[in-house]
């Protein structure tokens, strides 16, 4: 519960901050505060497991360890982004909202009760939707925001409608008594539709396929840095919320919801990655490629009774990392050339700025799943549990779709190493300079600490 | 009016929330002016107002009906950015119509 006064006081406490005047004080409570939450979820690492608020929220150490990797992903954030918001004069306002929604991640981490689910998915959303929309003159800005706000209203309005489904199913919101409801009373007509709702719902937060085609158009109009906090703290949260409802409420029905993620999960392998091989932009290239990751952490929520939640912990951290490394490293190259975002612009990037070639290179082979990088050790783990669960089909059109992935990732990598004549350099300042490098170690550093995980 | 009211079940109830909610949607998907667009949110938020009021009064419960002042307080919070998002456009375009979104495709 401190976890979440702590984010809370520091969104409120940005916007004070700005009123006084003191904008300079600014960066550095964002950073005390994001270190407190980390040191206080250290702090109750394995013995806080009284629930709030009337079984509303649970301090767990699923939750924990979530809380603590998404205050990770969001500190990194927040430091490798200082440039991009310095030129706006809304710029507090804006890093409130992203503070806010921390808050509403840290909520669907630790919620125990369907209202809190919906109010964290709302506190994540719509800061996010302004988030989208904050290029003010730039249509594909605008037109990003627009589509974000209406298909997250929709999905909002369909989970809801599951969420009330499933309270006349059952006649509770608290995740345990449902589960129990749901043994005892067996499975009728309400419930299921309460279920393929609210399995909808979530398909459309996290972009799962046939639901992910707002996902490209959203990630490529939002500003850079606003689409790395959407595939990695939005869909980090997201994925948290989801595999804690099917591995306590919706537990018992995980055998009629398995055929279904599975078809999911292949449709989602399938059109992601045959769209991101003919894609012209990298940042929609880039757009696609997560929503195929996507589909590898609903291999995850869909195996919830079996699989250790450290698998997916592992996965969003992974992925988060490479995830935060590339589109910085996306927004660095277009500002350094009028906001291009083809294969072209990171012609004779090794020369021009070689930390950045560097990093982008590592992220890239990491999200295609190489060793001895982390992210084929996430991919491992997910793969070796969804043989271990007999749907090879799923495993073998994993593993394709990595072979696809590679394709399109070595496509920038080798224009990254393409010479090209009187190229200027990219500059970077010293702090981002040393967050790559950070960024990079960890990479490598990810695959050695796969051995703790279960 | 009064004798028909017995006689209303929790079936009838979730009838018209569905059909509302299918209205909304439906008007999400297809209509073409944001306002409307708009106006569809709302009808599938209270969709779900109805069928949890309803439910509520099945399982005797006063939950579900603090969860409808909840859902309430977010559609307010949802169309207040909402209606943010939908002004900046019309600054920079002088339309609602969503014909104009077509800057991103494929």
């Amino acid at each position: 519960m401190k976890e979440l006064i702590i984010t809370s006081l520091l969104g409120i406490s940005i916007l004070a901050l700005d009123i006084v005047k003191l904008r300079k004080a600014i960066l550095p409570v964002i950073i005390l505060g994001l270190l407190g939450t980390i040191t206080s979820c250290i702090l109750d690492w394995g013995h806080n497991e009284n629930p709030f608020n009337n079984n509303m929220l649970l301090f767990d150490n699923y939750a924990l360890g979530f809380i603590v990797i998404l205050s990770a992903v969001t500190l990194v954030w927040f430091l490798i982004s200082t440039d991009h918001f310095s030129g706006s004069e809304s710029r507090t306002d804006l890093y409130a909202l992203v503070a806010f929604s921390f808050a509403g991640a840290m909520i669907l981490a630790a919620y125990t009760n369907m209202v809190m689910l919906f109010l964290g998915i709302e506190i994540l959303s719509i800061p996010m939707y302004v988030l989208a929309a904050s290029n003010k003159k730039e249509l594909i800005s605008n037109e990003s925001g627009f589509k974000y706000f209406f298909l997250g209203a929709l999905a909002s309005s369909i989970l809801l409608f599951g969420i009330a489904l499933i309270y006349g199913a059952t006649g509770s919101f608290d995740l345990p008594t449902i589960a129990t409801a749901i043994t005892t009373n067996g499975s009728g007509t309400i419930l299921t539709a309460g279920l393929l709702m609210i399995i909808v719902g979530f398909a459309f937060k996290v972009s799962i396929a046939p639901f992910h085609f707002w996902a490209p158009d959203v990630y490529q109009g939002a500003p850079t840095m606003v689409t790395a906090l959407m595939s990695t703290l939005v869909k980090g949260a997201a994925f948290a919320a989801m595999f804690k409802l099917f591995a306590t409420a919706f537990a018992p029905t995980l055998d009629f919801t398995q055929t279904i993620f599975v078809v999911m999960s292949i449709i989602t392998l399938l059109a992601s990655n045959a769209m991101a091989s003919i894609q012209a932009n990298t940042k929609r290239l880039l757009a696609y490629s997560s929503v195929s990751h996507a589909a590898f952490m609903l291999a995850a929520v869909m195996l919830a009774n079996t699989i250790s939640p450290s698998v997916l912990m592992y996965y969003v951290l992974v992925y988060s990392v490479s995830s935060i490394v590339t589109f910085a490293t996306l927004y660095h190259i277009s500002k350094a050339q009028n906001g291009a975002e083809g294969f072209d612009a990171f012609k004779g990037l090794v020369k021009r700025n070689p930390i950045l070639a560097g990093a982008m290179t590592l992220a890239l082979l990491s999200m295609a799943g190489i060793p001895p990088l982390s992210g084929f050790m996430a991919k491992y783990f997910i793969i070796g549990a969804v043989i271990q669960a007999d749907q090879i089909w799923l495993a073998v059109i994993m593993i394709l779709s990595s072979a696809i992935g590679i394709y399109y990732y070595l496509k920038i990598i080798m224009a990254m190493f393409t010479p090209i004549e009187n190229a200027g350099r990219i500059v970077i300042t010293d702090l981002q300079r040393i967050l790559f490098i950070i960024l990079s170690i960890a990479m490598v550093a990810l695959f050695f600490v796969a051995a703790f995980v279960k | 009016m009064m004798e028909i009211l017995p006689n209303v079940t929790i079936n009838h109830y979730l009838m018209l929330s569905v059909a509302l909610f299918t209205i909304g949607a439906f008007g999400i998907l297809f209509r073409r002016n944001a306002i409307i667009m708009f106006m569809c949110v709302e009808l599938m938020l209270n969709a779900v107002n109805l069928t949890l009021v309803a439910f509520s009064k099945l399982w005797g419960g006063t939950d579900a009906q603090v969860f409808v002042f909840f859902i309430m307080v977010v559609a307010a919070a949802e169309v207040a950015v909402g209606l943010a998002i939908l002004m900046m456009l019309y600054r920079n375009m002088h339309t609602t119509s969503t014909d104009v979104l077509d800057k991103l495709k494929w």
